[in-house]
């Protein structure tokens, strides 16, 4: 896999160095559209980051270009101070991993079973799953907080914030067209071995379904680490909220009496932004290729 | 024997399928469907026909059924009613922008350009950024002393754009758009490398130009990922809460940014009339799907 996605690099530099391509006035034009389309998506980036460094409060045209004199950390010590960025990193990172553990677990069995696995039912599961995909979360808004909040108490709980995000359907789908994909032969021969479905899921499907795995583990991972309606309805104690969450009552309650609230925003959402992206940033190869992929068989 | 025992094993077969191992392997995740969807459905369907509130845990309370009365008051509330025509705003401004800027940049992304992989990372990164973390900052670059209005000096409106009663829909639906963009671009991307070359080729040979092509065979063949486009901007659009609750300060100014979201989380969570909320939920999920029914019909109607 590793190769072959070497290999389609390599032709796409070939193709893109082919000089029969040429300089037209199209090709100049849809170069201008990307150049624009990309300063539209990253500059509020770069303005963020450039926020999260100045230390006086400027909200002018001047902001976007600051004196590197002005430029500062304090803003992150500032909203440090009010949002314990440690704890609050911390707890996004136990809700993300429990829902990463849960789809990992759960959602890579299922995946399997609705691909190679014939039974009856199944193609009932897999409707179900579709629907999933396609139901408004608002329709579970009040029930789910009153079968977690109310009846069972697990309010200010991780195990209450994890739950309803347990596995994520659009993970299964992804596991499950990757099997698909994979030869019966390779499945066939090791059941004729006497190999139990579970030994081939572990020792031959899993080993093959990288690149699906980190696709899905990705998408799996910005939704927690991002989410902020669920878990701001469940967590009142400080010390349980994820990172989005406190950043969030930071910014609807306290930061009107800050004396640079722009600036200790900003640096909440620099430290909230960073781990998404990185990861994507890090992945994104794989994850764009793959996701392309399973856009156009699915 | 031996026959016997086979022809059981052929009717198990037939019943419950080759690999009941399938069962043992899919369990975990039925319970999860049914335990955290399939029971909360019936559950937000049921509290929406009675007078439920919330009262202290282990208390003993009267919760009476009250047949539709809560969605008799929901769509008589004018306040439901604004945060459904807001709605409506955002899906108007919302979905010919996302429709028309994605598949403009997914044709230009397609092309055999260089730095492709740069610019198609950069306009994913606002989809895998957290929404709070965005909003950071368009609060500061809307704000009445931020960076726009200084650009427009004179010419900027007056309450300043998040707390203007005609801009705050507008920017919420233009903040959204940016933030969802690149998601849907690789969708048409992946529509548009679909598309056989032959297509382009023929259509040439027989005189058609560049606009021809990209209306008669682009925009067509791609017609079923604009149904999919529409159809999940529609469910953002319906699902609006982190933007008004926080970019506008709570649906303000003046309820001209209230979203039926924001409004089950004030009837619902704040005030425990779970009953009520539970309808709207339920209005806005019967809405949503019948919106999906139809651009499924008009768009992929041949």
């Amino acid at each position: 896999m590793a190769t072959s996605v070497a290999n389609e690099g390599a032709s796409a530099q070939i193709r893109r160095r082919d000089p029969a391509g040429g300089i037209s006035w199209g090709r100049l034009a849809g170069l201008a559209v990307l150049v624009l389309g990309a300063l539209i998506f990253l500059f509020p980036f770069y303005y963020m980051v450039v926020g999260a460094l100045q230390r006086e409060p400027k909200t002018d045209i001047t902001s976007a270009f600051p004196n590197p004199a002005n430029l500062t950390l304090a803003n992150f010590g500032d909203i440090n101070a009010r949002v314990d960025l440690v704890r609050t990193l911390i707890n996004s990172g136990i809700f993300t991993a429990g829902v990463l553990l849960a789809t990992f677990v759960i959602g890579l069995l299922a995946g399997y079973a609705l691909a190679r696995l014939e039974f009856r039912g199944r193609n009932v599961v897999f409707n179900a799953m579709l629907l999933i995909l396609v139901l408004p979360f608002q329709l579970f808004m009040i029930p789910l907080y009153v079968l977690i909040v109310r009846t069972y108490g697990l309010s200010d709980n991780y195990l209450g914030m994890i739950l309803p995000f347990g596995v994520n359907a659009t993970a299964v789908f992804i596991f499950r067209q990757f099997f698909l994909q994979l030869p019966p032969e390779l499945f066939e021969s090791a059941r004729i071995d006497g190999a139990s479905e579970f030994t081939i899921l572990r020792r031959i499907a899993i080993p093959l379904a990288r690149p699906a795995i980190i696709t899905a583990l990705i998408v799996t991972f910005i939704g927690p680490w991002n989410e902020f309606l669920w878990p701001f309805l469940i967590t009142k104690q400080h010390d349980l909220q994820p990172l989005a969450v406190a950043l969030a009552n930071y910014i609807s309650t306290v930061a009107s009496r800050a004396a640079n609230p722009f600036g200790s925003i900003l640096a909440g959402a620099v430290v909230l932004a960073i781990p998404a992206v990185v990861i994507f940033l890090v992945f994104q190869r794989q994850f764009i290729e793959s996701n392309l992929g399973s856009g156009v068989k699915g | 024997m031996a026959v016997a025992a086979a022809g059981r094993r052929g009717r198990m077969r037939r019943l419950i399928g080759r690999d009941p191992i399938g069962y043992a392997f899919i369990a975990p995740y039925v319970l999860f469907l049914a335990g955290l969807f399939g029971y909360p459905l019936l559950l937000a369907l049921y509290i929406s026909f009675f007078d439920y509130f919330f009262a202290a845990p282990g208390a003993v309370v009267d919760r009476p059924f009250v047949g539709l009365r809560n969605y008799q008051q929901i769509l008589g509330d004018p306040v439901f009613q604004k945060a459904l025509l807001n709605v409506a705003e955002f899906i108007i401004i919302n979905v010919p922008l996302t429709v028309v800027l994605s598949l403009v940049l997914a044709s230009a992304l397609n092309a055999k350009l260089p730095f492709r992989t740069f610019f198609r990372t950069s306009y994913y990164i606002p989809y895998v950024t957290a929404s709070v973390a965005v909003i950071g900052v368009w609060l500061w670059f809307f704000n009445g002393s931020g960076l726009l209005n200084g650009v427009l000096g004179p010419l900027a409106p007056k309450p300043a754009w998040l707390v203007n009663e005609f801009w705050a829909m507008p920017i919420i639906a233009l903040v959204v758009t940016w933030k969802q963009l690149g998601f849907y671009v690789l969708l048409y991307l992946a529509a548009l490398q679909n598309i056989p070359r032959e297509l382009y080729e023929a259509a040439e040979v027989d005189g058609a130009g560049i606009v021809r092509r990209f209306l008669a065979i682009t925009v067509a063949e791609v017609r079923p990922a604009t149904t999919l486009v529409v159809i999940l901007a529609t469910i953002v659009g319906a699902n609006l809460f982190t933007e008004p609750y926080l970019l506008t300060g709570g649906g303000g100014p003046n309820g001209a940014s209230m979203s039926p979201v924001l409004l089950m989380y004030r009837e619902g969570i704040e005030q425990g009339h779970a009953g009520y909320a539970a309808a709207i939920g339920a209005v806005l999920a019967i809405g949503v799907m019948a919106i999906s029914a139809v651009n499924r019909f008009v768009l992929e109607r041949e």
